[in-house]
């Protein structure tokens, strides 16, 4: 088979295994449809981590190929097309492995869920949509897989379309991202009003000679790549939940857990810092995005990461986390540290994907209560969850040689490394940030596994998720302790991701800390003395000193600080702003529209005041006509056709 | 070519045939049966075109040509170019689905009611296939009637009003182009299309021959702000109606700044487009609003129209602005082509999303969204149809919709950066109020008994809707073979659009 097909087969296999089951889901039964979309994505898979083992250990050729010609309209070719490098095929298997792992685990989390047929389809989907948009070579396939992974995430999250407040979710959801998308589709109309081309190879070819362009933007003149680029981050800004586009993703958390793990933590919310990536040889020649970008990232990172401490929903907060996470992934990007983003991406892709199924492991054994204040003492029950859930926890937090401590590490050093006011302001946000990481994962921790156990844990039969569920969690685990520490040399210092990710000299932040050692040991040892680590124990600590020492202090402490604690419950008033600002604004802007412009002034003056003089006229002719009317214009139609034929003849 | 006369007979054949069904009399079965088959028969034939059309020319295809009325030299003149020929098959296949559609719901004078589809089918195809000015007028006229007659017969409870309105403001259009076709007349002594379309024009000529054309097309699209008779004819009229007026009766107005204005006028267009462009921006952006606050899901589908031919309108008018900011034509050409494929698309999507409303309507006798809620619940299948055609509503890449509104923003970034900004700002509006209505129509609990009582789609249904899925999404996925035809039809309009007519 040659690689095309091969990347065909990756490509597509999960399509067919969602059109079956989403079509002849309800004919062929349940288990049928779980049959067939996991043998569809275990093709990708395998396919998937062949492709990766040839690309990364047999260092194959960059392949660059069109699938098909979409069409062609101005001497342009709109096509759909495939570019694999190292890059491409990392996330390949990412997404796939990931993809596989929540499948399985579906069929115990959604077993007696109605509608299991059609959320096997849906995150099949996902899959292929996620696919096409790594595994395009040019924009507009970009887009097509960008919207695509929006749409399956706006079905997912309103999967319980019963659900109000799932509905309203998925809405909130798809309107934000397409606030990204607004910005994202305008930078595509740069790149081809100024590159003529949606190719990602041409682009970059022609970027040189667009290096200094300037445009004009009304009166003033901007960089061109560098408002480029800026429309292009508003997309990932929508995508990646970036402040102020983040408000969608904790509401997210509507859909089912697996989804969540999936879609809102492990690939989906990571494709902006993807296409930053890919797109790097644009993003660092626009400083001024760059440190925007880094900016961005770090007060996401800080300010979403501040809010988890107060969710008491278990998978708010790994939402909050996952925001923060992402910020985190987007500082890298603004000091040009783009190995060091995706880094964090991947090895986030497995801690994150692992906590959120843990955690939904938990929420089947409380029977799908999700409030931590009505858990405790669940770590002897269910081992194998409380396992899975403190690997993922010291990875998230960044302990020492776990995945999340060498690509969080990496993160810091980077920008640490960069010089000015903005990477050194990001890094001290960040820096607070770990100590925040760190608090609230373990505040979570101890309160579903090591307080003491409520009421409704002590009355209830409560045990550990069957194999399906188990395996996948061991399966995540792995890679969410040892992907890191395996690969940190190659992605950071070495050539993994060096064919795709295009650095100026000047910028490279990531040779820098090279020079104080460029090996896991070395980062490792670093790592031990480091300020980070300390943090993140001392986050811990104060966690375990809060929820498990000293209970009673938590509620003392909201109400001495209830303000900022109101604050916080709010999430800072983004929610309540955008509800009153663009909502209501909308809805009464819409409204004054419909109401006075088009319907009292247009209609009422304009129209029905002249029509009123001829409808009198014309009531009066009807009168006349009455049951004949129809019959008179069929003979003037008769008329006028006989007319024509008696000329023809 | 002159064997056959194709595009004879695929005017004369629906206007035959609809003869013959008049005669059925008390025979609805009959009446039915026959007007569906011969519609088939018609697209089918009509697919003659496609396969037959050459898509290397820009030259006139199929033509025939016959004195009609010598004495003026007005002539029985046909013929399509890559601009007409999608536009006709697009009439032939809305018409199957028209007529199929109304099995079920219309019980009274059936005959009567398929008649005057399938003689609507042959005028619309003779209004994109004639190239006399006379021949194309009264067919663009006589169009009216039979529309007329359908939603005055078998409308709404307001249907006088809607007809009146529709009729009124249509025919205020036509008279200024009737009259610039006479001026015109009176110049060269001729009325070819083709004539016209040659000759050369002052500008003080072009300018007004412009505006007169602009009336009667802005109407027809509609355009803004002569737009308010579109949704009282839609909430008035039959479903099958409503198809037709949305998904064809609109284009001929977007054909006829391609036939008429572009290549006639070409300096006063040049002069005028700001106009256009503006009133088309006002479609895109201030017709969403208007659309948010509808609370008739036929009122809203209809704004969403009037927005989505707002494309249509500023695809075709980019190019003056394009040559002007670049100083070249790239872009021209992708603005018409994302313009012409609009019109396609959104002849499909609208008649998907009336035929879907229809299928709503036949059920609970209302299209108040607020009656509805929760009918995912009780019509499975339907749900996901809609879900479809919403998201192609909304231009969700992969559908129909997503390819002329892509390419027209394209388009505009090279004219103008702030066009592009306020075109692409559909993104989110056209989203908002069609997956809002969505949210409120098709998700949540079921809301009321009458939602509970819905039965899902009947097997005529679901085949009507599948085939109009099929089609969304196979041009949203490979649009090539309809942007293919069109190539050289758009670089010959877009020369003369750019050739001074100035004597």
């Amino acid at each position: 088979m040659s690689m095309h097909n091969i990347f065909l087969t990756i490509l597509l296999s999960p399509l067919v295994g969602a059109f079956i089951a989403g079509v002849f889901g309800h004919k062929i039964g349940r288990s049928a449809s779980h049959r067939i979309t996991i043998t569809s994505v275990t093709i990708s898979t395998v396919l998937a981590a062949y492709v990766f083992y040839q690309y990364v250990f047999n260092a194959a050729e960059a392949y660059n190929a069109t699938i098909y010609t979409w069409m062609v309209s101005d001497g342009i070719r709109f096509e759909a097309g495939f570019m694999i490098d190292r890059l491409t095929a990392t996330m390949m298997l990412v997404v796939t492995f990931v993809s596989l792992m929540v499948h399985v685990y579906t069929i115990g989390y959604m077993d007696h869920e109605e509608g299991y047929e059609r959320f096997f389809s849906y995150i099949s989907l996902f899959t292929f949509s996620m696919l096409s948009l790594v595994m395009a070579n040019n924009f507009l396939q970009l887009f097509f897989g960008w919207e695509a992974v929006g749409l399956v995430s706006y079905l997912l999250i309103g999967f319980y379309f019963k659900r109000e407040s799932a509905n309203q979710a998925s809405l909130k959801a798809f309107l934000v991202n397409r606030v990204g998308d607004f910005g994202f589709l305008l930078g595509i109309a740069l790149v081809l009003g100024y590159f003529g081309t949606l190719d990602y190879a041409s682009f970059f070819d022609g970027l040189n000679a667009h290096k200094d362009t300037v445009i004009a933007v009304g009166d003033t003149q901007v960089h061109m790549l560098t408002l480029l680029t800026m429309l292009l981050f508003v997309g990932a800004m929508g995508k990646s939940a970036q402040m102020p586009l983040h408000v969608w993703l904790p509401e997210s958390m509507e859909g089912p857990t697996p989804i969540s793990a999936l879609i809102h933590a492990a690939t989906m919310v990571t494709a902006g810092i993807f296409m930053v990536a890919r797109l790097s040889p644009a993003y660092e020649l626009a400083e001024g995005t760059l440190t925007f970008i880094l900016l961005t990232g770090a007060f996401t990172g800080l300010l979403m990461g501040v809010l988890g401490i107060v969710q008491n929903d278990i998978k708010r907060v790994v939402a909050y986390s996952t925001l923060s996470q992402l910020g985190y992934m987007v500082a890298a990007l603004g000091v040009s540290a783009y190995a060091a983003g995706m880094f964090h991406v991947l090895t986030h892709a497995f801690f994150k994907a692992l906590l959120f199924l843990a955690a939904g492991s938990v929420i089947i054994a409380m029977h799908h209560d999700q409030d931590i204040r009505n858990m405790g003492g669940l770590a002897k029950k269910m081992p194998i969850t409380y396992g899975a859930l403190l690997v993922g926890s010291l990875a998230l937090i960044g302990f020492p040689a776990f995945s999340g401590f060498y690509s969080k590490d990496g993160i810091l050093l980077a920008i640490d490394a960069a010089n000015g006011w903005a990477p050194a302001l990001a890094y001290g946000m960040l820096m607070i940030g770990v100590f925040v990481t760190a608090f609230y994962s373990f505040r979570m921790f101890f309160m579903v596994f090591h307080a003491p156990a409520s009421d409704y844990v002590r009355t209830h039969e409560i045990h550990e998720s069957p194999w399906v569920v188990t395996v996948p969690l061991i399966m995540l685990a792995i890679p969410a302790a040892l992907f890191g520490g395996f690969f940190v040399e190659d992605i950071l210092f070495g050539s993994m991701l060096s064919d795709a990710i295009k650095v100026l000299p000047e910028h490279n932040v990531l040779a820098r800390v090279a020079e104080h050692g460029a090996s896991a040991g070395a980062l490792l040892l670093h790592g031990l003395m480091a300020l980070p680590t300390w943090l993140a124990l001392s986050g811990v600590a104060l966690a375990w000193f809060l929820y498990i020492k000293r209970p009673d202090l938590p509620p003392v402490l909201a109400r001495r600080f209830s303000g900022v604690h109101a604050t916080l419950r709010h999430g800072y008033g983004f929610d309540r702003f955008n509800e009153v600002v663009f909502v209501d604004g909308t809805r009464k802007l819409a409204g004054f529209f419909a109401r006075v412009t088009d319907a009292r002034i247009i209609d009422g003056w304009v129209v029905n005041g002249t029509a009123n003089l001829i409808g009198a006229g014309a009531k009066m002719a009807r009168h006349a006509q009455t049951g004949y009317l129809y019959h008179y214009a069929f003979v003037m139609i008769f008329g006028l056709m006989g007319l024509l034929a008696w000329a023809l003849l | 070519m002159t064997s056959f006369p194709l595009l004879s007979a695929l005017i004369w054949l629906p206007i035959l045939s609809g003869v013959l069904v008049l005669m059925m009399k008390n025979r609805p079965a009959m009446a039915k049966q026959f007007s569906l088959w011969s519609s088939i028969a018609v697209f089918i034939l009509s697919l003659g075109l496609y396969t037959g059309f050459d898509t290397t020319t820009a030259q006139m295809q199929f033509v025939e040509q016959a004195n009609w009325i010598p004495a003026f030299n007005i002539q029985y003149f046909l013929g399509i170019d890559g601009l007409s020929m999608p536009l006709i098959i697009l009439t032939t296949f809305t018409t199957v689905l028209a007529v199929w559609s109304a099995f079920e719901c219309i019980e009274d004078r059936v005959e009567q009611y398929m008649a005057a589809f399938l003689m609507m089918n042959g005028i619309m195809v003779a209004v994109f296939a004639a190239l006399d000015a006379i021949l194309f007028y009264v067919f663009w006229e006589a169009l009216l009637i039979p529309m007329f007659l359908v939603i005055g017969q078998w409308g709404g409870p307001k249907r006088v009003y809607a007809t009146i309105k529709f009729f009124l403001y249509t025919f205020f259009g036509s008279v200024f182009m009737l009259v610039a076709f006479l001026y015109m007349y009176s110049q060269i002594g001729s009325f070819s299309l083709l004539d016209f379309q040659a000759m050369p024009l002052s500008f003080v000529a072009q300018f007004w021959i412009f505006l007169a054309f602009l009336i009667a097309f802005a109407v027809k699209i509609p355009m803004f702000p002569v737009h308010t008779w579109l949704p009282d004819a839609h909430v008035e009229a039959p479903t099958a109606g409503s198809v037709v007026l949305a998904a064809i009766m609109l284009k001929m107005g977007g054909y006829g700044f391609v036939r008429f204005s572009l290549p006639m006028t070409p300096d006063a267009a040049n002069y005028l487009d700001w106009l256009v462009i503006g009133l088309s921006l006002i479609a895109i952006v201030y017709i969403a609003f208007v659309a948010l606050a509808q609370t008739d899901m036929k009122k809203l589908i209809a704004y969403s129209s009037i927005a989505h031919m707002g494309f249509v309108t500023l695809g075709m008018f980019l190019l003056y602005g394009i040559l002007r900011n670049t100083g070249e034509m790239q872009g021209a050409i992708l603005g018409l082509e994302g313009a012409m494929i609009q019109m396609i698309s959104h002849g499909l999507i609208s008649a998907a999303m009336f035929l879907a409303i229809g299928v709503m309507y036949d059920r609970l006798h209302t299209r108040e969204i607020s009656a509805y809620g929760g009918v995912v619940n009780t019509m499975p299948v339907f749900a996901v149809f809609m879900l479809i055609f919403a998201m192609a509503n909304a231009g969700l890449p992969g559908t129909s919709g997503f390819v002329g509104e892509f390419m027209v923003i394209l388009a505009a970034f090279k004219a103008n950066f702030w066009i592009a900004l306020a075109a692409a700002t559909t993104l989110i509006f056209g989203a908002a109020y069609t997956l809002w209505m969505i949210k409120r129509v098709i998700f949540g609990d079921v809301s009321n008994h009458h939602v509970a009582e819905m039965k899902d789609l009947s097997r005529r249904e679901f085949m009507i809707m599948l085939i109009l899925a099929i089609g969304i999404i196979g041009l949203g996925f490979y649009p090539a073979p309809v942007m293919d035809v069109m190539h050289a039809s758009v670089e010959h309009l877009v020369q003369q659009a750019m050739t001074s007519k100035l004597p």
